[in-house]
Protein backbone atom coordinates (compact mmCIF):
# COMPACT_ATOMS: atom_id res chain seq x y z
CA UNK A 1 0.00 0.00 0.00
CA UNK A 2 1.07 3.42 -1.11
CA UNK A 3 1.61 5.79 2.47
CA UNK A 4 0.55 9.16 1.48
CA UNK A 5 2.01 12.27 4.17
CA UNK A 6 -0.95 14.32 3.09
CA UNK A 7 -3.27 11.41 4.95
CA UNK A 8 -1.81 12.79 7.76
CA UNK A 9 -3.63 16.12 7.69
CA UNK A 10 -6.16 15.60 10.18
CA UNK A 11 -3.74 14.71 12.37
CA UNK A 12 -1.86 17.98 12.50
CA UNK A 13 -3.14 19.23 15.28
CA UNK A 14 -2.08 16.54 17.84
CA UNK A 15 1.15 16.19 15.94
CA UNK A 16 1.83 19.82 16.34
CA UNK A 17 0.90 19.87 19.72
CA UNK A 18 3.06 16.88 20.35
CA UNK A 19 6.39 18.42 18.37
CA UNK A 20 5.76 21.98 20.54
CA UNK A 21 5.64 19.86 23.60
CA UNK A 22 8.72 18.26 23.17
CA UNK A 23 10.13 21.73 22.43
CA UNK A 24 9.29 23.22 25.01
CA UNK A 25 10.10 20.16 26.98
CA UNK A 26 13.92 20.59 25.76
CA UNK A 27 13.94 24.43 25.67
CA UNK A 28 13.29 24.17 29.12
CA UNK A 29 16.13 22.07 30.49
CA UNK A 30 18.56 24.97 29.03
CA UNK A 31 16.64 27.39 31.12
CA UNK A 32 17.85 29.27 34.33
CA UNK A 33 15.07 30.59 37.00
CA UNK A 34 15.90 34.18 35.39
CA UNK A 35 14.87 33.23 31.63
CA UNK A 36 11.98 31.07 32.63
CA UNK A 37 9.79 33.43 30.81
CA UNK A 38 10.76 31.70 27.55
CA UNK A 39 8.68 28.71 28.51
CA UNK A 40 5.28 30.96 29.26
CA UNK A 41 5.86 32.04 26.09
CA UNK A 42 6.62 28.84 24.20
CA UNK A 43 3.51 26.96 26.08
CA UNK A 44 1.46 30.13 25.20
CA UNK A 45 2.31 29.83 21.32
CA UNK A 46 2.22 26.66 20.98
CA UNK A 47 -1.59 26.46 22.48
CA UNK A 48 -1.99 29.64 19.75
CA UNK A 49 -0.49 27.32 16.73
CA UNK A 50 -2.35 24.28 17.75
CA UNK A 51 -5.84 26.69 17.95
CA UNK A 52 -4.32 27.92 14.42
CA UNK A 53 -3.58 24.09 12.73
CA UNK A 54 -6.68 23.06 14.00
CA UNK A 55 -9.01 25.94 12.49
CA UNK A 56 -7.30 25.61 9.59
CA UNK A 57 -7.66 21.71 8.83
CA UNK A 58 -10.88 21.74 9.60
CA UNK A 59 -13.41 20.10 7.89
CA UNK A 60 -17.11 19.35 7.77
CA UNK A 61 -17.28 16.07 7.02
CA UNK A 62 -15.98 13.16 8.92
CA UNK A 63 -12.45 11.54 8.37
CA UNK A 64 -11.37 8.31 9.44
CA UNK A 65 -7.76 7.26 9.93
CA UNK A 66 -5.40 5.06 11.06
CA UNK A 67 -7.43 1.80 10.39
CA UNK A 68 -10.77 3.28 12.06
CA UNK A 69 -8.99 4.66 15.46
CA UNK A 70 -9.26 8.04 14.72
CA UNK A 71 -11.71 10.64 13.90
CA UNK A 72 -11.92 13.81 12.78
CA UNK A 73 -14.99 15.47 13.07
CA UNK A 74 -16.93 18.82 13.84
CA UNK A 75 -17.11 17.16 17.38
CA UNK A 76 -13.89 16.80 17.56
CA UNK A 77 -12.90 20.51 16.65
CA UNK A 78 -15.24 21.88 18.53
CA UNK A 79 -13.98 20.32 21.53
CA UNK A 80 -10.18 20.96 20.70
CA UNK A 81 -11.11 24.51 20.20
CA UNK A 82 -12.48 24.92 23.31
CA UNK A 83 -10.08 22.90 25.13
CA UNK A 84 -6.63 24.79 23.44
CA UNK A 85 -8.39 28.11 24.31
CA UNK A 86 -9.25 27.51 27.89
CA UNK A 87 -5.63 26.21 28.38
CA UNK A 88 -4.67 29.37 27.06
CA UNK A 89 -6.44 31.38 29.90
CA UNK A 90 -5.09 28.55 32.33
CA UNK A 91 -1.62 29.33 31.19
CA UNK A 92 -2.03 33.05 31.47
CA UNK A 93 -3.00 33.19 35.26
CA UNK A 94 -1.07 30.78 36.46
CA UNK A 95 2.58 32.45 35.67
CA UNK A 96 2.14 35.04 37.98
CA UNK A 97 0.79 32.94 41.04
CA UNK A 98 3.86 30.15 40.35
CA UNK A 99 6.08 33.34 40.33
CA UNK A 100 4.42 34.12 43.77
CA UNK A 101 4.45 31.14 45.17
CA UNK A 102 7.86 30.20 44.18
CA UNK A 103 6.88 27.42 42.21
CA UNK A 104 7.61 28.78 38.79
CA UNK A 105 9.08 25.66 37.00
CA UNK A 106 8.76 24.54 33.58
CA UNK A 107 7.45 20.82 34.39
CA UNK A 108 4.19 22.93 35.14
CA UNK A 109 4.07 23.82 31.66
CA UNK A 110 5.19 21.05 29.90
CA UNK A 111 3.06 18.38 31.82
CA UNK A 112 0.19 20.72 31.15
CA UNK A 113 0.67 20.18 27.38
CA UNK A 114 1.23 16.63 27.58
CA UNK A 115 -2.20 16.74 29.26
CA UNK A 116 -3.57 18.42 26.67
CA UNK A 117 -2.69 16.40 24.30
CA UNK A 118 -4.22 13.48 25.91
CA UNK A 119 -6.95 15.63 25.87
CA UNK A 120 -7.08 16.35 22.01
CA UNK A 121 -6.73 12.64 21.32
CA UNK A 122 -9.93 11.42 23.52
CA UNK A 123 -11.24 14.00 21.45
CA UNK A 124 -10.78 12.53 18.21
CA UNK A 125 -10.88 8.93 19.69
CA UNK A 126 -13.22 6.53 17.56
CA UNK A 127 -11.59 3.08 19.03
CA UNK A 128 -11.65 2.04 22.92
CA UNK A 129 -7.72 2.12 22.57
CA UNK A 130 -7.80 5.70 21.48
CA UNK A 131 -9.84 6.15 23.75
CA UNK A 132 -7.67 4.88 26.91
CA UNK A 133 -4.43 5.82 25.84
CA UNK A 134 -5.66 9.78 25.83
CA UNK A 135 -6.93 9.66 29.44
CA UNK A 136 -3.85 8.19 30.60
CA UNK A 137 -1.78 10.86 28.77
CA UNK A 138 -4.41 12.97 30.60
CA UNK A 139 -4.62 11.59 34.17
CA UNK A 140 -1.32 10.59 34.48
CA UNK A 141 -0.08 14.08 33.71
CA UNK A 142 -2.37 15.56 35.86
CA UNK A 143 -1.28 13.01 38.71
CA UNK A 144 2.01 14.89 39.00
CA UNK A 145 0.53 18.40 38.60
CA UNK A 146 -1.09 17.54 41.61
CA UNK A 147 2.13 16.68 43.46
CA UNK A 148 3.34 19.58 41.61
CA UNK A 149 4.54 21.85 44.85
CA UNK A 150 6.70 19.34 46.48
CA UNK A 151 7.31 20.63 49.79
CA UNK A 152 3.50 20.89 50.09
CA UNK A 153 1.78 18.27 52.75
CA UNK A 154 -1.61 18.48 51.49
CA UNK A 155 -0.35 18.66 47.51
CA UNK A 156 0.99 15.37 48.44
CA UNK A 157 -2.12 13.79 49.83
CA UNK A 158 -3.91 15.19 47.20
CA UNK A 159 -2.31 13.52 44.81
CA UNK A 160 -2.22 10.22 46.57
CA UNK A 161 -5.96 10.27 46.74
CA UNK A 162 -6.56 11.42 43.22
CA UNK A 163 -4.00 8.76 42.35
CA UNK A 164 -5.23 5.75 43.86
CA UNK A 165 -9.29 7.05 42.96
CA UNK A 166 -8.29 7.79 39.45
CA UNK A 167 -6.50 4.60 38.40
CA UNK A 168 -9.35 2.69 40.46
CA UNK A 169 -11.75 4.88 37.93
CA UNK A 170 -9.40 3.57 34.68
CA UNK A 171 -9.68 -0.01 36.21
CA UNK A 172 -12.85 -0.13 36.07
CA UNK A 173 -13.22 1.44 32.53
CA UNK A 174 -11.09 -0.88 31.23
CA UNK A 175 -12.60 -3.84 32.77
CA UNK A 176 -16.24 -2.41 31.69
CA UNK A 177 -14.36 -2.21 27.80
CA UNK A 178 -13.43 -5.62 28.18
CA UNK A 179 -16.81 -6.86 28.65
CA UNK A 180 -18.16 -4.67 25.83
CA UNK A 181 -14.86 -6.07 23.53
CA UNK A 182 -16.12 -9.60 24.37
CA UNK A 183 -19.60 -9.16 23.52
CA UNK A 184 -19.04 -7.25 20.47
CA UNK A 185 -15.84 -8.78 18.90
CA UNK A 186 -14.45 -5.38 18.11
CA UNK A 187 -12.71 -2.43 19.35
CA UNK A 188 -13.93 0.26 16.88
CA UNK A 189 -16.43 2.05 18.05
CA UNK A 190 -18.37 1.95 13.84
CA UNK A 191 -17.86 -1.80 14.62
CA UNK A 192 -19.08 -1.73 18.09
CA UNK A 193 -22.51 0.50 17.49
CA UNK A 194 -23.36 -1.94 14.55
CA UNK A 195 -22.68 -5.40 16.64
CA UNK A 196 -24.88 -3.84 19.02
CA UNK A 197 -27.49 -2.89 17.00
CA UNK A 198 -27.63 -6.02 15.06
CA UNK A 199 -29.22 -7.55 18.63
CA UNK A 200 -27.70 -10.78 17.93
CA UNK A 201 -25.68 -10.38 21.38
CA UNK A 202 -26.82 -11.04 24.84
CA UNK A 203 -28.08 -7.83 26.14
CA UNK A 204 -26.91 -9.09 29.80
CA UNK A 205 -23.51 -8.76 29.04
CA UNK A 206 -23.39 -5.38 27.08
CA UNK A 207 -25.45 -3.94 30.57
CA UNK A 208 -22.90 -5.61 32.71
CA UNK A 209 -19.86 -4.02 30.74
CA UNK A 210 -21.95 -0.81 30.50
CA UNK A 211 -21.99 -0.24 34.09
CA UNK A 212 -18.31 -0.38 34.65
CA UNK A 213 -18.23 1.77 31.57
CA UNK A 214 -20.96 4.59 33.19
CA UNK A 215 -18.79 4.16 36.42
CA UNK A 216 -15.85 4.92 34.87
CA UNK A 217 -17.00 8.00 33.24
CA UNK A 218 -18.82 9.17 36.18
CA UNK A 219 -15.31 9.06 38.07
CA UNK A 220 -13.82 11.36 35.79
CA UNK A 221 -16.10 13.53 35.97
CA UNK A 222 -16.63 13.43 39.52
CA UNK A 223 -20.12 12.72 39.83
CA UNK A 224 -21.98 11.41 42.51
CA UNK A 225 -21.09 8.92 44.45
CA UNK A 226 -17.96 8.85 42.42
CA UNK A 227 -17.04 12.29 43.61
CA UNK A 228 -14.68 11.10 46.97
CA UNK A 229 -11.17 12.55 45.50
CA UNK A 230 -12.67 15.95 44.18
CA UNK A 231 -13.19 18.34 46.96
CA UNK A 232 -9.61 17.08 48.59
CA UNK A 233 -7.60 17.28 44.86
CA UNK A 234 -8.92 20.95 44.51
CA UNK A 235 -8.65 22.09 48.04
CA UNK A 236 -4.74 20.17 48.05
CA UNK A 237 -3.44 21.27 44.84
CA UNK A 238 -1.50 24.52 44.12
CA UNK A 239 -4.19 26.89 43.04
CA UNK A 240 -2.77 26.88 39.74
CA UNK A 241 -3.11 23.70 39.61
CA UNK A 242 -6.74 23.22 41.03
CA UNK A 243 -7.64 26.11 38.37
CA UNK A 244 -6.55 23.62 35.59
CA UNK A 245 -7.91 20.53 36.56
CA UNK A 246 -11.04 22.16 37.29
CA UNK A 247 -11.96 23.27 34.01
CA UNK A 248 -9.91 21.82 30.92
CA UNK A 249 -10.64 18.23 31.37
CA UNK A 250 -14.36 18.74 31.91
CA UNK A 251 -14.38 18.96 28.39
CA UNK A 252 -12.37 15.70 27.94
CA UNK A 253 -14.46 13.84 30.46
CA UNK A 254 -17.35 15.28 28.03
CA UNK A 255 -15.64 14.18 25.11
CA UNK A 256 -15.32 10.64 26.62
CA UNK A 257 -18.54 10.29 27.24
CA UNK A 258 -19.69 11.38 24.03
CA UNK A 259 -17.59 9.06 22.48
CA UNK A 260 -18.20 6.11 25.13
CA UNK A 261 -21.58 6.35 25.74
CA UNK A 262 -23.25 8.36 22.36
CA UNK A 263 -20.75 6.84 19.74
CA UNK A 264 -19.81 3.29 20.58
CA UNK A 265 -22.96 2.06 23.50
CA UNK A 266 -25.38 4.58 21.79
CA UNK A 267 -27.55 1.91 20.94
CA UNK A 268 -27.83 1.07 24.66
CA UNK A 269 -29.11 4.36 25.53
CA UNK A 270 -32.32 3.45 27.08
CA UNK A 271 -30.28 1.80 29.53
CA UNK A 272 -27.41 4.39 30.54
CA UNK A 273 -29.70 7.39 30.32
CA UNK A 274 -31.23 5.81 33.55
CA UNK A 275 -28.25 5.45 35.38
CA UNK A 276 -27.08 8.59 34.00
CA UNK A 277 -30.04 10.08 35.78
CA UNK A 278 -29.44 8.80 39.29
CA UNK A 279 -26.09 9.76 38.81
CA UNK A 280 -27.21 13.70 37.55
CA UNK A 281 -29.94 13.65 40.55
CA UNK A 282 -27.48 12.34 42.94
CA UNK A 283 -25.22 15.03 42.07
CA UNK A 284 -26.85 17.76 42.03
CA UNK A 285 -28.73 17.30 45.41
CA UNK A 286 -25.05 16.76 46.91
CA UNK A 287 -22.63 19.02 45.28
CA UNK A 288 -25.39 21.87 46.23
CA UNK A 289 -26.60 21.17 49.60
CA UNK A 290 -22.81 19.75 50.78
CA UNK A 291 -21.45 23.81 48.91
CA UNK A 292 -23.00 25.74 51.83
CA UNK A 293 -21.11 24.11 54.77
CA UNK A 294 -17.88 24.91 52.98
CA UNK A 295 -15.74 27.86 54.32
CA UNK A 296 -12.85 27.16 51.44
CA UNK A 297 -13.51 28.74 48.52
CA UNK A 298 -12.05 25.64 46.60
CA UNK A 299 -13.87 23.18 48.25
CA UNK A 300 -17.06 25.04 47.53
CA UNK A 301 -16.18 25.58 44.11
CA UNK A 302 -15.66 21.97 44.09
CA UNK A 303 -18.77 20.96 44.75
CA UNK A 304 -20.00 23.47 42.63
CA UNK A 305 -18.50 21.37 40.18
CA UNK A 306 -20.08 17.86 41.15
CA UNK A 307 -23.26 20.22 40.82
CA UNK A 308 -23.01 21.22 37.16
CA UNK A 309 -21.69 17.80 36.34
CA UNK A 310 -25.25 16.99 37.07
CA UNK A 311 -26.29 19.32 35.09
CA UNK A 312 -24.23 18.20 32.50
CA UNK A 313 -25.43 14.30 32.37
CA UNK A 314 -29.23 16.35 32.16
CA UNK A 315 -27.82 16.97 28.84
CA UNK A 316 -27.06 13.36 27.72
CA UNK A 317 -30.85 12.20 29.54
CA UNK A 318 -32.38 12.84 25.84
CA UNK A 319 -29.58 10.48 24.23
CA UNK A 320 -30.79 12.90 20.80
CA UNK A 321 -28.67 15.70 18.98
CA UNK A 322 -30.22 17.98 20.52
CA UNK A 323 -29.15 17.29 23.66
CA UNK A 324 -25.65 16.62 23.18
CA UNK A 325 -25.55 19.88 22.19
CA UNK A 326 -27.07 21.30 25.09
CA UNK A 327 -24.74 19.23 27.36
CA UNK A 328 -21.60 20.70 25.18
CA UNK A 329 -22.71 24.28 25.67
CA UNK A 330 -22.92 24.01 29.25
CA UNK A 331 -19.55 21.57 29.68
CA UNK A 332 -17.82 24.55 27.33
CA UNK A 333 -19.50 27.48 29.19
CA UNK A 334 -18.94 25.82 32.82
CA UNK A 335 -15.08 25.64 32.21
CA UNK A 336 -14.78 28.79 30.85
CA UNK A 337 -16.25 30.30 33.96
CA UNK A 338 -14.41 27.92 36.40
CA UNK A 339 -11.40 29.09 35.11
CA UNK A 340 -12.53 32.40 35.80
CA UNK A 341 -13.54 31.70 39.27
CA UNK A 342 -10.40 30.01 40.04
CA UNK A 343 -8.19 32.17 38.00
CA UNK A 344 -9.51 35.34 40.91
CA UNK A 345 -8.21 33.02 43.04
CA UNK A 346 -4.90 33.09 42.07
CA UNK A 347 -5.33 37.14 40.94
CA UNK A 348 -5.67 38.23 44.29
CA UNK A 349 -2.89 35.64 45.81
CA UNK A 350 0.62 37.31 46.81
CA UNK A 351 3.36 36.24 47.90
CA UNK A 352 3.09 34.40 51.49
CA UNK A 353 -0.39 34.39 50.87
CA UNK A 354 -2.75 31.77 49.20
CA UNK A 355 -6.40 33.00 48.81
CA UNK A 356 -8.18 30.22 49.60
CA UNK A 357 -10.74 31.20 52.05
CA UNK A 358 -14.17 32.75 51.42
CA UNK A 359 -12.90 35.23 54.22
CA UNK A 360 -10.27 36.12 51.73
CA UNK A 361 -12.43 37.72 49.30
CA UNK A 362 -13.86 40.40 51.95
CA UNK A 363 -14.22 43.68 50.54
CA UNK A 364 -12.83 42.69 47.38
CA UNK A 365 -14.58 46.06 46.19
CA UNK A 366 -13.01 48.19 48.19
CA UNK A 367 -9.96 47.18 46.70
CA UNK A 368 -10.24 46.40 43.19
CA UNK A 369 -13.70 46.82 41.70
CA UNK A 370 -12.82 45.63 38.31
CA UNK A 371 -11.83 42.40 40.14
CA UNK A 372 -14.69 41.89 42.26
CA UNK A 373 -17.10 42.57 39.39
CA UNK A 374 -15.59 39.99 37.23
CA UNK A 375 -15.62 37.36 40.28
CA UNK A 376 -19.61 38.63 40.64
CA UNK A 377 -20.22 38.14 36.79
CA UNK A 378 -18.17 34.38 37.24
CA UNK A 379 -20.52 33.13 40.40
CA UNK A 380 -23.93 35.01 39.19
CA UNK A 381 -23.01 32.40 35.82
CA UNK A 382 -22.23 29.67 37.82
CA UNK A 383 -25.68 30.22 39.91
CA UNK A 384 -27.29 30.81 36.36
CA UNK A 385 -28.71 34.56 36.67
CA UNK A 386 -29.55 36.24 33.80
CA UNK A 387 -27.67 37.61 31.36
CA UNK A 388 -24.63 35.95 32.02
CA UNK A 389 -24.33 32.57 29.98
CA UNK A 390 -24.40 30.24 32.65
CA UNK A 391 -28.48 31.10 32.34
CA UNK A 392 -28.48 30.22 28.80
CA UNK A 393 -26.28 26.60 29.62
CA UNK A 394 -28.88 25.78 32.18
CA UNK A 395 -31.82 26.76 30.55
CA UNK A 396 -30.98 24.99 27.13
CA UNK A 397 -30.34 22.03 29.00
CA UNK A 398 -33.67 22.08 30.86
CA UNK A 399 -35.24 22.56 27.56
CA UNK A 400 -33.60 19.28 26.19
CA UNK A 401 -35.07 17.78 29.39
CA UNK A 402 -38.60 18.82 28.74
CA UNK A 403 -38.42 17.87 25.25
CA UNK A 404 -38.31 14.06 26.15
CA UNK A 405 -41.12 14.72 28.77
CA UNK A 406 -39.18 14.32 31.95
CA UNK A 407 -40.37 17.62 33.52
CA UNK A 408 -40.07 16.25 36.78
CA UNK A 409 -36.86 15.85 36.12
CA UNK A 410 -36.26 19.83 35.20
CA UNK A 411 -38.01 20.60 38.22
CA UNK A 412 -35.41 18.85 40.38
CA UNK A 413 -32.82 20.69 38.54
CA UNK A 414 -33.76 24.00 39.09
CA UNK A 415 -35.08 23.50 42.69
CA UNK A 416 -31.46 22.01 43.21
CA UNK A 417 -30.22 25.11 41.55
CA UNK A 418 -32.16 27.70 43.64
CA UNK A 419 -30.47 26.22 46.86
CA UNK A 420 -27.21 26.36 45.13
CA UNK A 421 -27.79 29.77 44.26
CA UNK A 422 -27.46 30.59 47.99
CA UNK A 423 -24.10 29.86 48.37
CA UNK A 424 -22.72 31.70 44.79
CA UNK A 425 -24.44 35.05 46.52
CA UNK A 426 -23.08 34.58 49.56
CA UNK A 427 -19.85 35.39 48.26
CA UNK A 428 -21.00 37.80 46.21
CA UNK A 429 -22.24 39.41 49.50
CA UNK A 430 -18.61 38.88 51.17
CA UNK A 431 -17.25 40.75 48.76
CA UNK A 432 -19.42 43.71 48.53
CA UNK A 433 -21.15 44.25 51.92
CA UNK A 434 -17.77 43.16 53.85
CA UNK A 435 -14.87 45.17 55.40
CA UNK A 436 -11.18 43.64 54.27
CA UNK A 437 -9.85 42.10 56.97
CA UNK A 438 -6.06 44.05 55.50
CA UNK A 439 -5.00 46.82 53.56
CA UNK A 440 -2.78 44.91 51.96
CA UNK A 441 -3.00 45.85 47.72
CA UNK A 442 -3.53 43.54 45.16
CA UNK A 443 -0.73 42.77 43.10
CA UNK A 444 -1.49 41.07 39.97
CA UNK A 445 0.70 40.93 36.65
CA UNK A 446 -0.62 42.38 33.32
CA UNK A 447 -1.54 39.09 31.79
CA UNK A 448 -3.49 37.74 34.61
CA UNK A 449 -5.67 40.93 34.70
CA UNK A 450 -6.03 40.86 30.82
CA UNK A 451 -7.03 36.84 31.09
CA UNK A 452 -9.81 37.52 33.95
CA UNK A 453 -10.88 40.89 31.93
CA UNK A 454 -11.23 38.83 28.59
CA UNK A 455 -13.07 35.93 30.90
CA UNK A 456 -15.50 37.90 32.75
CA UNK A 457 -16.58 39.79 29.66
CA UNK A 458 -16.63 37.03 27.59
CA UNK A 459 -19.22 35.32 30.10
CA UNK A 460 -21.49 38.61 29.73
CA UNK A 461 -21.15 38.82 26.38
CA UNK A 462 -21.78 35.07 25.38
CA UNK A 463 -24.93 35.50 27.51
CA UNK A 464 -26.27 38.57 25.91
CA UNK A 465 -25.36 36.55 22.59
CA UNK A 466 -25.59 33.23 23.29
CA UNK A 467 -27.10 32.05 19.81
CA UNK A 468 -23.30 31.72 17.88
CA UNK A 469 -21.43 29.50 20.65
CA UNK A 470 -24.90 27.30 20.76
CA UNK A 471 -25.41 27.19 17.10
CA UNK A 472 -21.50 25.76 16.76
CA UNK A 473 -22.29 23.18 19.43
CA UNK A 474 -25.65 22.18 17.86
CA UNK A 475 -23.91 22.11 14.04
CA UNK A 476 -21.28 19.36 15.57
CA UNK A 477 -23.79 17.11 16.59
CA UNK A 478 -26.34 17.41 13.22
CA UNK A 479 -24.74 15.65 9.99
CA UNK B 1 -10.29 -28.07 28.02
CA UNK B 2 -10.09 -25.21 29.37
CA UNK B 3 -13.78 -22.80 28.66
CA UNK B 4 -14.05 -18.96 27.94
CA UNK B 5 -15.96 -18.90 31.10
CA UNK B 6 -13.21 -20.11 33.36
CA UNK B 7 -10.79 -17.50 32.52
CA UNK B 8 -13.60 -14.69 32.68
CA UNK B 9 -14.06 -16.26 36.46
CA UNK B 10 -10.56 -16.12 37.49
CA UNK B 11 -10.90 -12.56 36.13
CA UNK B 12 -13.84 -11.45 37.96
CA UNK B 13 -12.00 -13.00 41.08
CA UNK B 14 -8.82 -11.32 40.63
CA UNK B 15 -11.08 -7.86 40.26
CA UNK B 16 -12.99 -8.34 43.48
CA UNK B 17 -9.98 -9.33 45.55
CA UNK B 18 -7.85 -6.03 44.13
CA UNK B 19 -11.15 -3.40 44.49
CA UNK B 20 -12.11 -5.37 47.89
CA UNK B 21 -7.96 -4.62 49.06
CA UNK B 22 -8.31 -0.90 48.04
CA UNK B 23 -11.46 -0.18 50.03
CA UNK B 24 -10.30 -3.01 53.20
CA UNK B 25 -6.61 -1.82 53.40
CA UNK B 26 -5.80 0.63 56.02
CA UNK B 27 -2.16 0.02 56.56
CA UNK B 28 -0.13 0.87 53.93
CA UNK B 29 -0.39 2.61 50.52
CA UNK B 30 1.90 0.55 48.72
CA UNK B 31 -0.98 -2.26 48.69
CA UNK B 32 -2.72 0.27 47.15
CA UNK B 33 -0.44 0.22 44.69
CA UNK B 34 -0.45 -3.29 44.54
CA UNK B 35 -3.95 -3.45 44.18
CA UNK B 36 -4.53 -1.27 41.14
CA UNK B 37 -2.11 -3.03 39.82
CA UNK B 38 -4.17 -6.44 40.04
CA UNK B 39 -6.97 -4.59 38.44
CA UNK B 40 -5.30 -4.07 35.55
CA UNK B 41 -3.84 -7.55 34.87
CA UNK B 42 -7.22 -9.05 35.95
CA UNK B 43 -8.93 -6.88 32.84
CA UNK B 44 -5.69 -8.24 30.91
CA UNK B 45 -7.01 -11.58 31.26
CA UNK B 46 -10.48 -10.58 30.10
CA UNK B 47 -8.82 -9.23 27.11
CA UNK B 48 -6.40 -11.97 26.26
CA UNK B 49 -9.69 -14.56 26.64
CA UNK B 50 -11.77 -13.24 24.57
CA UNK B 51 -9.28 -12.43 22.28
CA UNK B 52 -8.52 -15.88 21.42
CA UNK B 53 -11.49 -16.94 21.72
CA UNK B 54 -13.14 -14.77 19.29
CA UNK B 55 -9.44 -15.32 17.17
CA UNK B 56 -9.27 -11.35 17.42
CA UNK B 57 -5.56 -10.03 17.79
CA UNK B 58 -6.68 -6.46 18.98
CA UNK B 59 -7.19 -7.53 22.11
CA UNK B 60 -4.02 -8.64 22.58
CA UNK B 61 -2.56 -5.38 21.42
CA UNK B 62 -4.67 -3.49 23.24
CA UNK B 63 -3.13 -6.33 26.14
CA UNK B 64 0.56 -4.99 25.43
CA UNK B 65 -0.66 -0.81 25.86
CA UNK B 66 -2.42 -1.82 29.21
CA UNK B 67 0.81 -3.34 30.43
CA UNK B 68 3.49 0.03 29.15
CA UNK B 69 0.71 2.11 30.81
CA UNK B 70 0.63 -0.11 34.16
CA UNK B 71 4.18 0.25 34.19
CA UNK B 72 4.24 4.69 33.71
CA UNK B 73 1.19 4.54 35.89
CA UNK B 74 3.30 2.54 39.04
CA UNK B 75 6.21 5.08 38.15
CA UNK B 76 3.89 8.24 38.87
CA UNK B 77 2.21 6.27 41.94
CA UNK B 78 5.86 5.45 43.49
CA UNK B 79 6.86 8.88 42.30
CA UNK B 80 4.21 10.00 44.41
CA UNK B 81 4.83 8.19 47.59
CA UNK B 82 8.53 9.19 47.47
CA UNK B 83 7.15 12.95 47.78
CA UNK B 84 4.19 11.92 50.55
CA UNK B 85 6.72 9.81 52.58
CA UNK B 86 9.33 13.03 52.35
CA UNK B 87 6.82 15.27 53.22
CA UNK B 88 5.59 13.57 56.35
CA UNK B 89 7.34 10.48 56.99
CA UNK B 90 4.50 7.88 57.18
CA UNK B 91 3.16 6.23 54.31
CA UNK B 92 -0.32 4.43 56.65
CA UNK B 93 -3.32 4.86 54.64
CA UNK B 94 -5.32 5.75 57.91
CA UNK B 95 -3.05 9.00 57.86
CA UNK B 96 -4.12 10.57 55.02
CA UNK B 97 -6.50 13.02 56.65
CA UNK B 98 -5.37 16.45 56.70
CA UNK B 99 -7.82 17.15 53.33
CA UNK B 100 -11.61 17.63 55.46
CA UNK B 101 -13.56 19.84 54.73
Amino acid sequence: MQYDLLSLQPVLPEIFMLGAACVVLVVDLFLSQRTRYWTYGLTLAALVGAIAVTAWTATSGTQVLFDGSYVRDPVSDVLKLAILTIDLFVMAYARDYLDQQEIYRGEFYILSLFATLGMMVMASANNFLTVYLGLELLALSVYALVAFDRDSIKGAEAAMKYFVLGALASGMLLYGLSMLYGATGALNFLEVSAAIASGNIDETVLVFGLVFVVIGVAFKFGAVPFHMWVPDVYHGAPTAVTLFLGSVPKIAAFSLAIRLLANGAGGLSAHWSDMLTILAIASLAIGNIVAIAQDNIKRMLAYSTISHVGFIFLGFIAADSRGYGAALFYTVVYALTAAGGFGLLTVISRKGFDAENLHDLKGLNDKSPWLAAMMMLVLFSMAGVPPTVGFFAKLFVLEAVIRVDMVWLAAVAVIFSIIGAFYYLRAVKVMYFDKPIDDQPIIASVDSRLAISVNGVAILLLGIFPAGLLAVCRAAFVG
Amino acid sequence: MIALSDYLIVAAILFSVSIAGIFLNRKNVLLLLMCIELVLLAVNINFIAFSHFLGDVNGQIFVFFILTVAAAEAAIGLAILVVLFRTRRTINVADLDTLKG
